[in-house]
């Protein structure tokens, strides 16, 4: 019950300072964030758009480690549990493509340039659709279960290619990319120690959710799995 | 096991050779693509880039119409509980993958020799370039597209399910090689092409090590 409160303080938190504290060309107080060059206003969607994609990939992840185990040990729990990160990781990532397009609308003038970063986040949405045509496409568990995952290990070996190579070498507007000059790399020179410390606990607040999702997520999928089998013997 | 796995490919090369499914079809299949991009370009004369991406375009639909055909057809005659019986999972693939990649690169060449002819802007101005992308861009096709057929064989909604599962494996491919058929359309040497030819083959080396690794798992029930 603690760490509820904890996190539900924090995540407040995050959100009040995200939202309300004033961006001046020179910070003095607490409070105050740096002015970006090219960035302006808009940096402030790094409280938000970053955590979402941050935790889209993680979803994929944990995904895939559950994936790996189920191959491994062959225990419908462990599909569960892969099945539930990836319906949080569709949710977080459609959450990041949306809060991108509205910032992108506003900072380079149009909703969709295929961008390498968007070109990637396009194909994460377009690798956890086509897992969840395939799941829905097998009717035994045990079939279902072997052939989803194997099917995300192979998606995920191609992740490293979308996120970080191609977005690397392809010069794109996103900041971090290749060609960036005047607002890459954010995280380490253009933030201040505030804007750092909000950043941060954005994503660790915004991790401690997902989590806690998760797992009512694979549990209550256990569980259903357990009632209709019960219903089926009765 | 090489032996065994060149056995497997002998034989779906004869009863392909029987049937002719695969290359009347794809040839069709070429004609029809191919057709329906000069109709909607009319008159209009087409730029160098839209034609490297075209000539993807076409390669992966074909692909997506032609290479499940190796697993389904198993599936279909139930002839693979008597593959499970003569060889291990690995030679089933091996055999599978050359005779997928041999399908590729007859399919692929014919669609270049006739994107060159019907194409003014498809000219390949660094050959050697143009070769060595094209047998790279073969191979991870082959590879990514044989191992969705082993998954999608043992799923319902065959058809349909192929080109959705495949596109997002083969979309760091496909986008690679649309940039390398553009270097060479330009003429662009290969100290300019060397990070893109870098990430087609390390595509082809993780998708070759990661199908061997897990076509046991599609393979045994």
């Amino acid at each position: 019950m603690v760490w509820k409160i904890f996190l539900f303080v924090l995540l407040s938190f995050v959100s009040i300072a995200g939202v309300a504290f004033p961006i001046v060309p020179v910070p003095h107080a607490w409070y105050e964030f740096p002015l970006i060059p090219g960035l302006n206003e808009n940096a402030k969607i790094i409280f938000f758009h970053v955590p979402t994609a941050w935790l889209s990939v993680v979803a994929f992840l944990m995904s895939t480690i559950y994936s790996i185990r189920y191959l491994r040990k062959k225990d419908l729990d462990d599909d569960a549990k892969s099945y539930a990160a990836a319906q949080l990781g569709i949710i977080f990532c459609i959450l990041a493509t949306v809060t991108g397009a509205v910032w992108a609308r506003f900072a380079w003038g149009s909703f969709w340039s295929w961008d390498p970063r968007q070109t990637s986040i396009f194909a994460l949405l377009l690798i956890y659709g086509a897992w969840f045509a395939l799941r829905s496409s097998i009717e035994s568990e045990e079939k279902r279960a072997a052939l989803s995952a194997v099917y995300a290990i192979i998606a995920f070996l191609t992740v490293p290619f979308f996120i970080f190579i191609m977005p690397r070498i392809m010069s794109g507007l996103h900041p971090g990319s290749a060609d960036d000059t005047n607002s890459g790399p954010v995280i380490n020179f253009k933030m201040n120690a505030n804007m750092q410390l909000i950043f941060f606990l954005s994503l660790i607040g915004f991790t401690i959710l997902y989590f806690w999702m998760w797992s009512l997520g694979y549990r209550s999928i256990i569980l259903r799995d357990k009632i209709n089998k019960q219903s089926i013997k009765e | 096991m090489s032996i065994k796995a060149y056995a497997l490919y002998k034989k779906d090369l004869n009863s392909e050779l029987r049937t002719k499914y695969a290359a009347n079809s794809l040839a069709m299949f070429i004609i029809v693509a191919i057709s329906v991009i000069l109709f909607s370009i009319g008159s209009e004369k087409i730029t160098q880039s839209l034609t490297g991406g075209l000539f993807w375009v076409v390669i992966f639909f074909s692909a997506m119409s032609g290479l499940s055909r190796a697993f389904v057809a198993e599936e279909e005659r139930g002839t693979s509980l008597t593959l499970h019986l003569i060889a291990s999972p690995s030679t089933v693939f091996s055999g599978k993958l050359l005779f997928n990649v041999i399908l590729v690169f007859c399919m692929n060449t014919i669609i270049a020799v006739i994107f060159s002819i019907l194409f003014e802007a498809f000219i390949i101005r660094n050959f050697a370039l143009f070769a060595v992308s094209f047998v790279l861009g073969n191979i991870g096709l082959a590879v990514a597209s044989t191992i969705i057929a082993a998954i999608i064989s043992k799923a319902g909604a065959k058809g349909t399910l192929y080109p959705v599962l495949s596109f997002p494996i083969l979309l760091p491919l496909i986008l690679t090689c649309v940039q390398l058929t553009l270097l060479s359309n330009q003429g662009a040497d290969f100290a300019g092409a060397k990070f893109e030819l870098a990430i087609v083959f390390c595509y082809d080396v993780i998708m070759l090590t990661g199908s061997y690794m897990l076509f046991d798992f599609v393979w045994k029930d």
